[in-house]
Order: structure tokens, then sequence, then C-alpha cells
């Protein structure tokens, strides 16, 4: 338990948020691995809960008919893994496919989002930085969107 | 003003619609340095610019990347050994390899972009204890589309150059990250306080790289950017690659995004 | 320099003849298409006499003056940039050979003498030089260098001149060989001829020209410097490089480019404009080819071309970017206005788009000013 604090509050992801805000997420999360090959999630399924990826790569993929799996995105050590797990009907957009094997601290969705509810503050703060990650997805996916490598004629 | 012919002494296929034509330089004296273009003219054809992406260290070639898009470069694609193409140049300016050393250096690009920055990567690991820690960053649009692939997997293989490949699209065969250049930014060691960044590929892609990179701690005065626009004569005189105060063939098209201003990114500027 | 000199029309005559004598192509004003064109010239006979011309944004007429004066008008649509960079200019020609292909210079042009030359003429050929003569394009430098300048002072602008804003006229004061003013007054008609140049003094030598009267060279200043109070338009030029760096957001250049059909036409008559795009032609067999160079315009799509699409797609920004280049980055780039003030823009745009008035809306738009004059919301209220 004191190990899995340590580990968080000296995590990027976490600066700024108090020791006593660290403990109360800490205490959702514990560590999970997965092996090549595995699958996380799946698009459609229940999201309840999150990830935070401290060695490996994830795929995220959308089934294409006739196409199999396309990737979308890639996710590695230090990013965050989900983030359906805030929004009704907490159900997952792709399917979470592991590219190598993968060390995660895995958190419990609805009780990050009980402690949440409870501490307006801790939310404001988890708030921020799940923000941030769709920020920066969002922003990606118009510049992939674009297709900006593709030769015009 | 007039083109010199150059005799082709090879031609590779990159991809299928950019080759690499290996020429015999215009003059023996031939040199230049990483970042700068000719104009490469097709006989009765035309005239374009062209990057120049062989090794600066090596007088012997003149070695550039081009990609079918236009008339005239179809027909500069379309040439075959012994074949002669005209050359005027070099023209413009260069990377600032003299003053990235002693720091870090980013290497960031994308798609053909990767083709003006190959002679700096080349003088790089060349002059490789002059630097920091070198770190390429490249994007393309798939694994289908890696310019340059047999020399990425050779540059992997190096203790001394990180490179981080990904791609905008792939099926699970690629094994490699997905998603935008500027994704491979926080996997790249570097002093965000010193590091000098080299950033060359779609105007789109460059402005979006520039601004992640400034979140990161790197100010415009360490960013440079190689710009394309329209060019007939590479000696600005023809007005045409105007991009706020600067003649690009001249003035560019390297420079700093110190000196760009927002002027020069505001919208058809 | 020497003293001013007095000529008539026969002198003037003698002066053209002087030139030719001396192996000059004399070309000047003359009238073609009820237009004031510059053409070769042999004689006085060939110059517009007794014409003048009225022009406004969009309107340009040449009407009879019941005198005979010689240089009664202004600026037709021409200038001689006309001559110095000729459009269609072959740059070289290329030969197929065994070896690949070889190129041979073009032939040397001739040695021209710009007759008439208004001082903004002058100086818009001044500022074609800070483009051109750095860089020796093969073209300009030969025709310049060896060219013979005949300026005349202006005395009766037009509505579209401003000249007087950038200091480029109505008087020359840089930049020519032999200077003249033209005085019409009663019975007298006369040329006021000044030297600027040791081989303009020489020619004039040749001339039977008498040393000006002080009253005469009084009364030629004091035309010019009448004509210098009466410009048609004006344009303020304080902060003016500035004021448009500081704008390429505003939305005006939408609602200018909303007027503007594109059509160059400000471009071809700008005597600074310099742009050229070059043209790569080809025999029929593959033999030969020639590299020839023509005049292009910022406002054309091709201009910005890059593969995929032109930069500046639209009409406001293809505006934006001749106007800015003219006042603003032409400072940066040659340290001088790209604009000599000679109003031809005004007179052949079609819609009448006027450059001063643009300037001086921006001005008024300036998307830098504080709002001033809307009362805050508690005001009103209050």
């Amino acid at each position: 338990m004191s190990e899995l604090f340590d580990l968080l509050v000296e995590h990027p992801f976490f600066k700024g948020m108090s020791a006593e805000q660290v403990r109360v997420v800490a205490d959702t999360g514990m560590p999970v691995s997965y092996r090549e090959g595995e699958t996380i999630f799946s698009e459609g399924g229940h999201a309840d809960a999150c990830w935070l990826l401290l060695d490996g790569d994830v795929a995220l993929e959308l089934q294409t008919p006739g196409h199999g799996p396309q990737v979308m995105q890639t996710l590695h050590a230090g990013e965050i893994l989900g983030w359906a797990w805030m929004f009704p009907p907490y159900r997952w957009h792709f399917d979470a496919h592991v590219h190598s094997d993968t060390e995660t601290i895995r958190f419990d969705g609805p009780r990050l989002r009980n402690a949440a509810e409870a501490d307006p503050v801790l939310g404001y703060e988890l708030m921020k930085r799940f923000t941030r990650i769709l920020v920066d997805r969002m922003q990606s996916i118009r510049i992939q969107l674009l297709d900006v490598y593709s030769t015009p004629r | 003003m007039h083109p010199v012919p150059c005799r082709v002494r090879s031609v590779v296929r990159e991809l299928d619609d950019t080759f690499t034509l290996d020429l015999e330089p215009p003059s023996d004296d031939w040199s230049f340095v990483p970042g700068q273009f000719t104009m490469l003219y097709a006989f009765g054809v035309g005239e374009v610019p062209i990057s120049i992406s062989g090794d600066p260290g090596d007088p012997t070639r003149l070695v550039q990347t081009i990609r079918a898009v236009g008339p005239v470069s179809d027909a500069l694609t379309s040439v075959v050994a012994g074949d002669v193409v005209g050359v005027r140049g070099p023209f413009g300016t260069a990377w600032p390899m003299e003053f990235a050393e002693g720091r870090d250096l980013l290497i960031m690009t994308g798609g053909i972009g990767l083709a003006p920055l190959r002679p700096a990567i080349l003088h790089t690991l060349e002059h490789r204890d002059r630097y920091g820690n070198v770190t390429l960053l490249y994007g393309a649009r798939s694994p289908e589309d890696l310019l340059f692939a047999d020399q990425l997997q050779q540059w992997r293989g190096r203790f001394d150059l990180e490179v981080l490949i990904t791609v905008d699209h792939a099926d699970r065969m690629w094994r490699g990250p997905v998603g935008v250049v500027t994704s491979l930014i926080n996997r790249a060691s570097f002093d965000p306080e010193s590091a000098v960044a080299l950033v060359c590929g779609p105007e789109i892609m460059m402005r979006f790289t520039i601004q992640e990179l400034e979140r990161s701690g790197m100010t415009e005065d360490r960013l440079y950017v190689s710009m394309e626009r329209n060019m007939k004569c590479g000696i600005g005189l023809c007005g045409h690659c105007q991009l706020g105060k600067f003649f690009v063939c001249k003035d560019g098209p390297v420079l700093s995004c110190a000196a760009m201003t927002g002027a020069c990114w505001t919208r058809e500027v | 320099m020497s003293e001013p000199l007095v000529i008539d029309r026969e002198g003037v005559d003698a002066l053209i003849e002087a030139l030719i004598d001396r192996g000059y192509e004399v070309v000047g004003p003359t009238v073609r298409g009820q237009t004031i064109l510059y053409d070769t010239i042999t004689s006085t006979g060939d110059l517009p006499v007794g014409l003048r011309d009225r022009q406004e944004a969009g309107t340009y007429r040449l009407e009879e003056r019941g005198d005979d004066a010689l240089f009664g008008y202004v600026v037709g649509p021409q200038s001689f940039k006309k001559y110095l960079t000729p459009p269609g200019t072959v740059f070289w020609k290329g030969l197929r050979t065994e070896d690949g292909f070889e190129t041979v210079e073009a032939a040397a042009p001739p040695r021209y003498a710009f007759f008439g030359a208004r001082p903004c003429e002058v100086a818009a050929m001044r500022i074609q030089d800070d483009v051109y003569l750095p860089v020796a394009d093969g073209v300009y430098t030969e025709r310049r260098e060896r060219s013979f300048t005949v300026a005349v002072n202006c005395t009766e602008p037009a509505a579209t001149c401003f000249c007087a804003s950038l200091g480029t006229g109505p008087a020359v004061s840089v930049g020519y060989d032999i200077a003249l003013t033209e005085v019409l007054s009663g019975e007298h008609h006369f040329f006021l001829a000044e030297a600027g140049t040791d081989i303009g003094e020489e020619v004039l030598s040749d001339l039977s020209a008498r040393p000006a009267h002080d009253e005469e060279v009084v009364g030629a200043r004091r035309l010019v410097v009448h004509a210098s109070d009466h410009m048609g338009r004006t344009l303020d030029t304080d902060g003016l490089k500035e004021l448009l760096s500081a704008n390429l957001t505003n939305s005006i250049w939408d609602e200018i480019g909303s007027r503007c059909l594109t059509c160059t036409n400000c471009t071809m008559v700008c005597p600074t404009c310099f742009c050229s795009t070059v043209e790569d032609r080809q025999a029929l067999d593959g033999s030969s080819a020639e590299r020839v160079r023509t005049w292009d315009s910022c406002f054309t799509l091709d201009f910005s071309y890059i593969h995929g699409g032109p930069v500046r797609s639209s009409p406001g920004a293809r505006y934006r970017q001749w106007i800015t280049h003219k006042l603003s980055t032409w400072h940066d780039q040659f340290g001088s206005s790209g604009c000599v003030g000679c109003g031809r823009c005004i007179t052949w745009c079609p819609v009448g788009i006027d450059i001063t008035k643009e300037a001086a809306a921006v001005r008024e738009r300036d998307i830098r000013r504080v709002a001033v004059g809307i009362p805050s919301v508690r005001e009103v209220l209050e």
C-alpha cells in the first residue's frame, strides 16, 4: 500500500495533488500485469477502471469488417489508459490490446467516482488531469484525420 | 540563372511516388550545407525546388529525394541512370548545426520531411561527439510509407542515436507506436532548457509540433522549421515564395521560430 | 552640375535626335488607342501634344487641353519596367546534345533612353534597382546600366496622384540624366533643362540652349511646388509599416476581397511590382527548349500554389499580400516603401479599389486600437 502511494506521489500524472488526495486515489488502485496479446478491455464492455501504464505498450483498436483490427493509437509507459469510467453509460469505445508485456496500476472506476463525488476538490484535480488526456487525444486525432502525409494531386 | 547539366548515376525508388536521384554534382568544388535545396530542371518541362537529402560530407555526390506531385516532379522521377537533368544551386539557409553543438538535438519530422533532415542527421552522426543526446522522432502515414526504411533500421541499431517512429494508421502487424509524432516527445530524452529542435514536415504538423515543444518547455529561439513555398527562381527575385517579410528561397527554407513571429503563421500568409 | 538651361520645343526635338545619334532607342509617351502608352519616339510629334488625362478610380480619359503642351498629362498604364524586364524575355535557350543538353545566352538588349519619365517613374526604377541589381538576373542589369533617363517634373498632378505623400515627386531629385520642367504661360512656352549626370550634361551641351534667367527658374520651381500642394490623394505613411503588419487578421481583408476581382491589373500597372514566373517551352521534336520570363501577379491562384493547393486561396488574402508587401514588408526587404504614389493601381482597378482609401480604412479599424466612443453598459444604465 505505502509502496503504491510512494510510486504515485512521485508520478508526473499526480504532480500537484496533495498527499492526502494521492492517498485516496492510491486506495482505489492495485498492480496488475498483462501479457502480450491479451485484451484489457473490449469495445462496448463495462468501463469500470483506468490504468496507469508503468511499462509496456497497449494499442487502442477498432474492429473494421474486412480489415481486421485497426490501431487508432498506442499508449506507453507513463500514460493513462481509459477515461470512459468517468461518464455514463460507462462503456469502452475501443479494444485495448496489449502489444508487449505490460505492468500497470489498475484503479477502480466506481470507487474513484465515489471519492470524487464526496470530495469535489479531489474531483476537480482528477477532472483537470483526465480532461488534459481527452484534449491531447482529440488534438492528435484531428491531425491524424487530416492525413497530412498523403500525396495531394 | 542557367541550369547546369548533371548526369544521373542511379535512381532508387523509395516509395510508390518517391524517388532518390544520385547525381554527378554540377561542379568539381561542389558543396552544400544541411537544409539547402536546388532547383532541378527537367529539359523543356520545367524546374522545381527539391531539397538535398545526401551526405554533406561527400562532395562527390548530389543526392536528392523527389516526390512526384506534378508535371515537373513526374518528369524528374521518370529519369533513369545515364539521363541528364539540370541543376541550379545550392540555395537557401542551413539547419543550425553549429548552434546546436554541445546541446541535445531533437529532430522531428513527418512524411517526406525526413529527406531535407537526412543531411543534418548524417552530419550529426559524422560529428557525434559535438552533440548531447540526439533523438529522431519520425511520423509517417503508415508502416508502408516510411522513407529510407533501411537506413532507419540501421540508425535504430546505434547506441548514440535514439530513433522513435510512429504512424497514423496501422494494423496489428505494426508493433510500433500509432499516433501523431508529438506523442513521442515525452519519450525522448532532451533538456528542454537548452535543446535545439529541427522540425520539418507538412505545415500543419510543424505548427502542432511547435506548440507541443513549447509546452514541453522549449523556447522558440531553439525551434527551427523548414518552410515550403512556391519557387520559380531560388534567388529572391520571382516573389512567389514570400512568407511575410521573408523570401523563403533565400531567407529560408530553414527559419528559426523566433524570427518567424506570429505573422508567418497567420492564415493564408 | 551646371546651371539650368532653357530650350524650346525645337530644343526638345534636338534632344531626342541627340540621343538617337548616340545609339539610344528613345522610348516615351505616345497615344495608342486613346491611352498614353510608352513606345519608340523619334520627335516631339510622337508625344501626346496638347492632351490631358482625366483619371479617377476606375476611370481614364484623354481630352484636349487647348494648348501645345508636350507633357500636359501624367502617367498611363505602362511604366518603364516594360523595357527593363520585358514580359516574354528569353532567359536562355537550351539545345539537346549527345551529352544531355547545353544552354545558350540570349541576345544583348538595346540601349534605351527613357524619355519623359515622371519623378514617380524615376523613383520606381530606383526601387527596382534595389530588387534586381544585387542579384544580377541577366536581364534587368544589362538594360538598366546602359539606359539614359530624361525626367519631366510634374506641374499638374492627376486626381489619383499622391507622390508627395511618399516623397517621390512631383520634383525629381535623383536618378536622372536630364530633368525637364515644362512652362506654359500665355505666349511663353519653354523647358527648363537640368543635367543630373556628366553624360546628361554632355548631351545638353550639344543643344543650342541658353542659360535660364532667374525668374524662369523661380517660375518653373513654383509650378512644381504648386503641384505638390494639389495632389489628388494622400497616403498617411505614419506608422503604416507597423499598422499593416499588425492587422493581418483584420476582417477588412475579406471585405476588400469581396470587391476585388483578382484581375491582376494593379500589379501589371504598378511600376515597382516585380513578381515574375518562368515558362519552359520545348520544341515539338524535343530538340530544343527555352526558358521565358513573364510578369506574374500575387493575385493569381497559381502564384502561391504548392502541391495540394494555393497558400492564398481567398481574394482577401491576396489583396492583403499585395498591399502589405507594397507598404510594409518592402521596408524589411529593401529598406523603402514599394509604393511611389503614381496612382496607377487606383485608375486601372476595374472596381475602383483605392490603395490610399484601403490603407486609411485599416488605420480606422486598426485591431490594436482600444475601443473608443462606445459607451459601456454601466454608462448606458447610469
